[in-house]
């Protein structure tokens, strides 16, 4: 088993004759995901490396596919109309990989999508990948192997690391997710959580934050009521500084709260052993 | 982006909002002319994109135009929290009878934008939630409707028990709510919110600051920013498309991601160093940006050693190693520099590396350490 996506992952891809839709749709079918469709407004009826079939519009891509999930590689304008579509469609599960959503679009989307009943990932993110099923965005699948731990992070090329070193210590996945650095997004860690505590091939959960918000507490609080599965976490902005946006939009400690400091505290009091350095991860989890 | 009190309250007056008027100073003698032109008492405000500006000196009274000369003269030779100020607003001064304080975010709990108001104005907000909560309200936005007259009106009476003060800050929080959603804004921020003897209510400050990624939509609003107040190398890094933010230690990092750059220099730090900045090169794989890194980087003088920390998913290796080996010929470097790159193309960016003259490794950890060593060496 794995968490959000599997064997029977239909995707499509929005935006797949984009620059990095197609690079990415390339990856992801060599990885072995099954992608049924794309989206490109005007490219309908044409087809993406002669194979995947393109369509107008997502309505249609689902009405003739059956897709069940859709990754989003399309510009950072018109990245909330595109989520808003795929829910409108009907598709239950939306990664969305830009980066540089408005936040304000997302404050429309998430309601928007969460009537629809749809979850969404991202945006501003990774995307996921259950190793040796399906990857669902632009995690490097070499860097994976299949196994029963979970991992939840709101970085990418961090979590490449901590997955890296974890592969390289023979300890494989169920599945990584990528929540996204935005300060508003779909998924966050609880949800992720939940999702690995349901799922009976998850022995163990990896949960990486950074600084900003209350996510991560909250998390902290959630895997102390609810979860019978160990976890242990890294945080990352222990030197940033405050006021400032490292990068990520919704990385930056607001007034004094949001800090590393308070979240790794926070992990520390509800049972979740911190690492220090990220490659210290592979040895807490040697430890549970 | 940050902007300037005075830009922000030209957004706000075209808005419909009472706002008293002003001009910029970037001389003590335009700030005299400008006094004499208003008579009577002004205000005479720095314009710099820091917090605290009264308790720095930056905000002062000026009862005639000569003292209004020596206070401008004074305030432009400040630096306020690093930053030098380079222009004052001068506007009349306004007889308060009470401060408010009304201010919009976006709020990450919610998921929306959020109102935040209090009759305890004038003062950091942040005080105010901490030290008496009673005081503030938060009333969260549905972005469908947007901000209902009704709502704003439990706001209005929320600051005044007065129905016509309740009246006219309900219409200013509506006429707000519309500038922060057609500007792209992140924050939009009264403080204080007065009302005058006579029973105006007027906005006497205005900060505002607009989300980067809502620019593409709004480029009259990218005309606003002031690069003569931000630091140069950031200016420079945003141009370059990099995103960087200086800091104070010896190690100049470069890396790819934001997560993994916060994590490069918490390990910096774990090693007993400190990080000079924080510089994320980002996905794409170009050359030219690892070359305009390292020129940003190796302009910090207290940068005594380079560290590059680089895990190719999207990222080829390759291109990093080219970027290094043509910014290097371009300008030799003057501090030594270690390389950690794994992942997409290893083994060619390894061996262009090689054939160049430099070594690299694969280990994270390693890395580090070598570079915290050579930058503590150095500064012995």
């Amino acid at each position: 088993m794995s968490i959000f996506i599997d064997d029977d992952t239909r995707l499509i891809v929005q935006g797949i004759t984009g620059r990095d839709g197609s690079f990415h749709t390339r990856q992801m079918v060599e990885y072995g995901t099954h992608v049924v469709g794309g989206v490109t407004p005007g490219k309908g009826g044409q087809k993406f490396d002669e194979k995947v079939p393109i369509f107008n519009t997502v309505h249609h891509a689902v009405k003739e596919t059956g897709a069940n999930a859709t990754v989003i590689y399309v510009p950072p304008m018109f990245a909330a109309d595109a989520m808003m579509e795929a829910a409108d469609a009907g598709i239950p599960f939306i990664v969305c990989i830009t980066e540089g959503v408005p936040v304000l679009d997302m404050t429309r989307v998430y309601p928007f999508v969460k009537e629809k009943g749809a979850r969404l990932l991202g945006p501003n993110c990774p995307g996921l990948i259950s190793p040796g099923k399906s990857k669902v965005g632009i995690i490097p699948g070499r860097i994976c192997t299949q196994g029963n731990i979970g991992l939840v992070s709101r970085s990418g090329t961090l979590t490449y690391e901590v997955v890296f070193q974890m592969t390289r210590a023979g300890m494989g996945q169920t599945t990584c997710v990528g929540i996204g650095g935005d300060p508003i997004n779909g998924t966050n860690f609880i949800d992720c959580l939940a999702a690995f505590e349901a799922d009976p091939d998850t022995e163990s959960v990896v949960m990486i934050g950074e600084i900003g918000g209350t996510d991560e507490q909250d998390a902290a609080v959630f895997v102390k009521e609810k979860m019978t599965k160990p976890v242990v976490g890294f945080i990352a902005g222990q030197t940033a500084p405050p006021g400032r946006r490292m990068g990520h939009a919704g990385a930056i400690i607001s007034g004094s709260a949001g800090t590393a400091a308070e979240k790794m505290q926070a992990f520390e009091e509800n049972g979740i052993a911190v690492a220090k350095r990220p490659i210290d991860v592979v040895q807490l989890l040697r430890n549970v | 982006m940050n902007i300037h009190e005075y830009q922000a309250k030209e957004i706000f007056r075209n808005a419909g909002i009472p706002i008293p008027p002003g001009e910029i100073a970037t001389t003590a003698a335009e700030a005299e002319a400008i006094a004499r032109k208003f008579g009577g008492t002004v205000v005479i405000k720095a314009q710099v994109h820091a917090g605290g500006r009264g308790k720095a000196g930056g905000v002062k009274l000026a009862k005639t135009p000569e003292e209004a000369r020596e206070v401008a003269a004074a305030i432009l030779n400040l630096t306020i929290k690093d930053l030098p100020v380079k222009k004052v607003l001068v506007t009349p001064a306004a007889d308060i009878e009470s401060e408010a304080y009304v201010g919009v975010i976006v709020d990450r709990a919610s998921k929306r934008a959020v109102f935040m108001v209090s009759p305890a104005g004038g003062i950091d907000i942040e005080q105010v939630a901490a030290e008496t909560p009673d005081k503030l309200m938060r009333y969260p936005v549905d972005p469908r409707f947007g901000l209902m007259p009704f709502e704003a009106m439990e706001m209005g009476f929320f600051l005044y028990d007065d129905v016509k003060k309740a009246r006219s800050a309900a219409k200013i929080m509506q006429q707000l709510y519309a500038a922060f959603i057609s500007s792209g804004g992140s924050l939009a921020e009264i403080n204080p919110l007065v009302t005058t003897p006579a029973g105006d209510v007027v906005a006497l400050d205005a900060k505002m600051v607009i989300d980067d990624n809502e620019l593409d939509r709004y480029p009259a609003l990218s005309a606003l920013r002031d690069e003569s107040a931000e630091d140069p190398a950031e200016v420079e890094a945003r141009k370059a498309n990099l995103t960087f933010i200086k800091l104070d230690g010896n190690v100049g990092c470069v890396v790819n991601g934001a997560g993994l750059a916060m994590a490069t220099m918490d390990l910096v730090k774990y090693y007993g160093g400190e990080p000079a900045n924080f510089l994320d090169i980002g996905g794409s794989s170009n050359p030219e940006k690892v070359v305009n890194a390292l020129r940003i980087i190796t302009s910090d003088p207290n940068v005594k050693a380079i560290l590059f920390n680089i895990f190719g998913g999207i990222t080829r290796t390759d291109d990093v190693a080219n970027g290094i080996v043509t910014a290097t010929k371009q300008n030799p470097l003057k501090v030594p520099i270690v390389i950690r790159l794994t992942g997409t193309n290893e083994e060619i960016a390894l061996k262009i590396l090689k054939d160049n003259g430099f070594s690299a490794m694969t280990d994270m950890d390693e890395a580090v350490k070598k570079a915290v060593s050579l930058a503590t060496g150095a500064a012995a």
